[in-house]
């Protein structure tokens, strides 16, 4: 088998290592940011990273679930990026502040 | 290494010979076709504003268009102040990549016949005049004009200017609202078809005969063209750079070269939205009039009235207010297409749907780069 | 095959470096940007691994609502200045635990993945309509998603909709 061979027949692999890093810049991401529009978009990057495991699986496996399932992850995404960017608008609008250390007011 | 020469890659390498080929001649005659269109579109609009236009340059003006390339090629490049670089030059080429890769999967008119001649072929392989015959043409359009607003998004963002920044904003709400409308006027064209594959169309139009596909989906056509006008920021809707208010919207402190990416990606835009519809609605290369044969110029003669209208449209229309767009976008052209998508079913599921897809177009003719894109 | 490879980990390159480029940055749009680089070359990943229909749908969907809508809000809010460095030593801890995780999990993904079947066949955007339509199995998942999207819409509007009198 020569290494290109070899390299294509490593992609379900190194697609899955690169799913697992990158869900984890994502978690990494939601720690260590403090806009809340940063900090959504390290969640839709980690979605991301999840879509990338089910296409590797649905190749690894030959079945189309995988891809279906990512359908509904976009879904998802779709439906939660359009609350949560109506919810900073809100936030924007009533504590001109995007900085999420500074929504402490349930805090006793 | 033995195996980098093996029989499947010389193949391989053959393909992508025609397919380099292929885009060195399309990628040029819509180079051509653009600086002609800046032309047509002067004189046009001069006609029917009863001006003379541009005629000095050359026979009737017809060099203007190398003059004006000429003239924005030596003017100095402005970088405004406080802008941001990276998107400051990003934009013109975003703008211009997502242009030209839209016209990739794009067929110019099937099957390369010539009169008295017959097929072309190359190496062996029948030719057609399309770059990549994807599974998923008409959606690979559909998310490359939606990476197009990225173009003009940037452009408005990193110029530091709140005129261009309000071009923006109201481009990237505009195209927003009115890509459902256009993403939804397709659908009841791939339920025909079965098929996202657009060569696909053009069998299913063969199939229906030309003149009974035209009519049957002129409602989804009607608003197609209504909603590629408002994508491709032309007249009625061109409110990201109406320049009697917005000075000239996003590309305000564009200059020189820069600039003119931005008017080519434009026009690019407008010519693939036209060949898309003379593809999709009036049935491609398919000749309309009897006792004529099937030729790729009848595609080029369809795609070339369309681009009339536009500039016809131009000259007649006065533009939207904002308000007055959104409405229409919203509560007008999405609740009428989604009534004719509910009715085209309808209609599909009386009548009895059309079982296998044609693919005798697909089949006959190998599709280069198609294949690599697996 | 070679120009598979070659885009696939070529891909795969650049979504690693955007992907820490989106958090690496200090100001919320050159974010964005990192992320919509990101989700193209998963695009260009998931066209390699045999699924141009999802990798279509990706650009179309991610590229080009989401991250537009992304946009759009940071345009509106002008959201450009840079934002500070977390308080105490929590970012550092951040990224030091985050390392460690990043480096178990690609191991442990690796090591776990090497015996996966390889029964790779061609589909096509047809395959997916049919896995989608034509059993139960997931229908009604579809259509639950239709309502989802319908409660998510009158919930961004309401959200964020202006308050009369104030």
């Amino acid at each position: 088998m020569s290494w290109f061979e070899a390299a294509h027949a490593g992609f379900v692999q190194a697609a899955l290592a690169v799913s697992a890093f990158l869900f984890v810049v994502g978690t990494v991401g939601v720690f260590i940011r403090r806009n809340v529009i940063t900090v959504m978009m390290c969640i839709e990057l980690m979605l991301n990273a999840v879509n990338l495991a089910f296409v590797a699986f649905s190749r690894a496996h030959g079945t189309i679930d995988g891809q279906i399932l990512v359908f509904f992850v976009f879904t998802v995404a779709a439906a939660e990026a359009a609350v949560g960017l109506a919810i900073v608008i809100a936030l924007q609008r009533n504590r001109q502040d995007l900085d999420v250390d500074s929504f402490d007011l349930l805090k006793g | 290494m033995e195996t980098l020469f093996s029989p499947a890659n010389k193949e391989l390498g053959i393909d992508a010979l025609i397919a380099l080929l292929k885009v060195a001649i399309i990628f040029n005659a819509l180079l051509l076709l653009f600086s002609l269109m800046t032309y047509i579109e002067r004189r046009v609009l001069a006609f029917m504003q009863f001006r003379r236009g541009p005629n000095r340059v050359g026979w009737f003006g017809i060099l203007q268009p190398a003059a004006d390339g000429i003239k924005l090629f030596f003017k100095e490049e402005v970088m405004p102040e406080g802008a941001n670089r990276l998107l400051f030059f990003g934009a013109p080429i975003v703008a211009i990549i997502t242009a030209y890769l839209a016209l990739a999967v794009v067929p110019y008119g099937g099957p390369l016949v010539l009169p008295f001649y017959g097929q072309v072929s190359l190496f062996g392989r029948p030719l057609d005049i399309q770059i990549a015959n994807l599974d998923v043409g008409i959606l690979f359009i559909f998310a490359i004009t939606a990476l197009g607003v990225y173009g003009i998004v940037f452009a408005g963002y990193s110029s530091n200017n709140k005129y261009a920044l309000l071009g923006g904003l109201r481009s990237s709400a505009q195209m927003f609202s009115y890509e459902i409308a256009l993403g939804m006027s397709w659908v009841s064209v791939i339920m025909a078809a079965g098929s996202f594959r657009l060569t696909d169309i053009v069998a299913t139009t063969q199939q229906w005969g030309i003149w009974p596909w035209m009519i049957l989906q002129s409602p989804a056509f009607i608003i197609y063209m209504i909603a590629a006008c408002a994508e491709v920021n032309r007249t009625p809707f061109d409110l990201p750079e109406s320049e009697t208010e917005l000075v000239a919207g996003f590309h305000t402190e564009y200059s020189s070269m820069k600039f003119a990416l931005l008017q080519m990606a434009e026009y690019i835009n407008m010519i693939t939205v036209c060949a898309l519809a003379s593809n999709m609605f009036l049935g491609g290369w398919l000749s309309p009039v009897p006792f004529i044969p099937d030729s790729p110029l009848w595609f080029f003669a369809k795609m070339l009235f369309l681009l009339f209208v536009f500039i016809w449209l131009r000259a007649t229309v006065p533009r939207f207010r904002y308000d007055q767009l959104m409405d229409f976008g919203w509560k007008r052209l999405i609740p009428a297409v989604a009534i004719w998508v509910v009715l085209f079913s309808g209609l599909t599921a009386l009548l009895g749907e059309k079982k296998t897809p044609p693919s005798t177009v697909a089949a006959t003719i190998a599709p280069a780069v198609g294949q690599v894109s697996r | 095959m070679i120009l598979d490879v070659i885009l696939f980990y070529g891909a795969a390159f650049v979504a690693l470096a955007s992907g820490i480029f989106v958090i690496a940055q200090r100001s919320p749009i050159n974010s964005a940007f990192s992320l919509i680089v990101t989700m193209c070359s998963l695009a260009v990943m998931f066209a390699m691994l045999g699924s141009g229909f999802i990798a279509v749908l990706q650009v179309v969907v991610y590229a080009g609502a989401i991250m537009v809508l992304f946009l759009f809000v940071i345009m509106l809010l002008n959201a450009k200045q840079d934002e500070g460095d977390r308080a105490g030593g929590i970012g550092r801890a951040a990224i030091f635990l985050g390392i460690i995780l990043a480096v178990q999990s690609v191991w442990v993904v690796w090591n776990g993945s090497a015996s996966l079947p390889t029964n790779y066949k061609e589909t096509t955007s047809a395959d997916v309509a049919r896995g989608l339509f034509s059993s139960p199995r997931f229908l009604y998942a579809f259509e639950a998603t239709s309502i989802l999207i319908l409660s998510a819409m009158v919930g961004a509007i309401v959200v964020a909709r202006k308050e009369k009198g104030k």
